[in-house]
């Protein structure tokens, strides 16, 4: 039992399910700010396969990344901590509306501080975008593999579990099947360190 | 008892959607017809109250859901059973995940997921920049139509965090006070 380091998982998920807005994507900038550059707990490309897996997962992309690096670094106690704690923000949240208030909807400073944050968010996951492109786009296989994820994810409805599903069966072929090519890579599934 | 009730609905709701949050509401959609717990407008409106608070739409949803149907602990119940089969279904494969993390086969797959991940991440900025953009939708794509005080936001936040180490939740803070003095 690490209770200081069950501390640390809990507060630094609360904080991070405090200040998402919008879905999984959005927690990644607070993520990578919390998880890679504040605590230390892991590398940038460990987030990346940590959101590959829990979107292809059951469940909230938000919830499942906590549990995967909550375990990760607590082992099931770990875990619980951290689910618990990036729920909970919401949790409260929400059962202060339903208690206190019939409808949120409608009142103007709300929308209005809303547009501002959504605003942000926007220029928040795009800085992320072209951080993790830079960071995980470094040889020709995965510019083509890159390139044909943003194709079919804008102009498709194909679901993004497919699309991952795809990326790791491509994965096999490039780097496992055919070793020889693999050099033209510079970090063929290396972590980097 | 409600509370069984709640715990087996809802965690299968959470076993069967894969691909997050937004997943999730068709098929508690269905419940709640089934079940009647809430009306629909009810339904409409925590989705839209979800979208303007933190954390993911659905589990906001169950919460508000189970406290509408068994008070507080209902609404804990929910919560928990929505999110107990990812950390069920999670704990697992860590194991697995752990035991064979250096075989060439897991890199190979992972060297491939990144940048399919990269490239899905680009277009979920693109979707919500064109949201930002284009506040009434795409089917008016006039000048007037472009929300410039949003986009002058979404510009300097890109700038101020792709050069200096900003804590994206003070960009978050100040932005919300912001949206409220100019909108």
């Amino acid at each position: 039992m690490n209770l200081e380091l069950y501390w640390q998982l809990f507060s630094s998920w609360f904080k991070i399910g405090l200040f998402t807005f919008g879905g999984g994507y959005a927690m990644l900038p607070l993520i990578e700010k919390e998880v890679v550059e504040r605590r230390g707990w892991a590398a940038q490309e460990e987030i990346i396969d940590i959101f590959a897996l829990s979107q292809s997962l059951p469940g909230a992309i938000a919830i499942n990344s906590a549990i995967f690096l909550g375990y990760r670094l607590g082992r099931v106690g770990g875990a619980v901590v951290s689910a618990v704690g990036v729920v909970l923000p919401s949790m409260l949240v929400i059962l202060g509306i339903a208690v206190f208030f019939t409808t949120l909807k409608g009142n103007a400073a709300v929308m209005a501080a809303f547009t501002g944050i959504r605003a942000a968010v926007a220029g928040l996951i795009t800085a992320a975008a072209v951080r993790i492109a830079r960071s995980s786009i470094r040889n020709l296989a995965a510019v083509i593999l890159a390139a044909l994820s943003l194709g079919i994810s804008l102009f498709t409805e194909i679901h993004a579990a497919w699309v991952i599903l795809f990326g790791a069966m491509a994965g096999i072929i490039i780097f496992y099947y055919l070793p020889q090519r693999a050099y033209l890579s510079t970090n063929a599934g290396e972590d980097k360190s | 008892m409600i509370y069984f009730e709640l715990l087996w609905r809802f965690f299968r709701i959470g076993f069967f959607t894969v691909g997050g949050g937004y997943a999730m509401l068709p098929l508690m959609q269905h419940e709640i017809e089934i079940n009647q717990w809430i009306t629909q407008q009810e339904f409409v409106d925590i989705i839209a109250i979800a979208e303007m608070t933190p954390g993911p739409v659905a589990i906001n949803a169950a919460t508000f859901i189970g406290y509408r149907v068994a008070g507080v602990l209902g609404s804990v119940v929910a919560t928990s059973a929505i999110v107990l089969p990812s950390l069920l279904i999670i704990l697992l494969l860590s194991r697995v995940l752990e035991k064979y993390r250096d075989h060439l086969l897991t890199r190979s797959i992972f060297a491939g997921i990144r940048p399919v991940v990269a490239g899905l991440i680009l277009s979920a900025a693109w979707f919500i920049a064109v949201t930002v953009i284009f506040p009434q939708g795409l089917a008016t794509l006039t000048l007037a139509s472009i929300d410039y005080a949003s986009v002058i936001i979404a510009v300097l936040v890109f700038l101020l965090v792709s050069r200096y180490k900003i804590d994206p939740i003070k960009i978050i803070i100040g932005a919300g006070l912001l949206g409220l003095v100019i909108f």
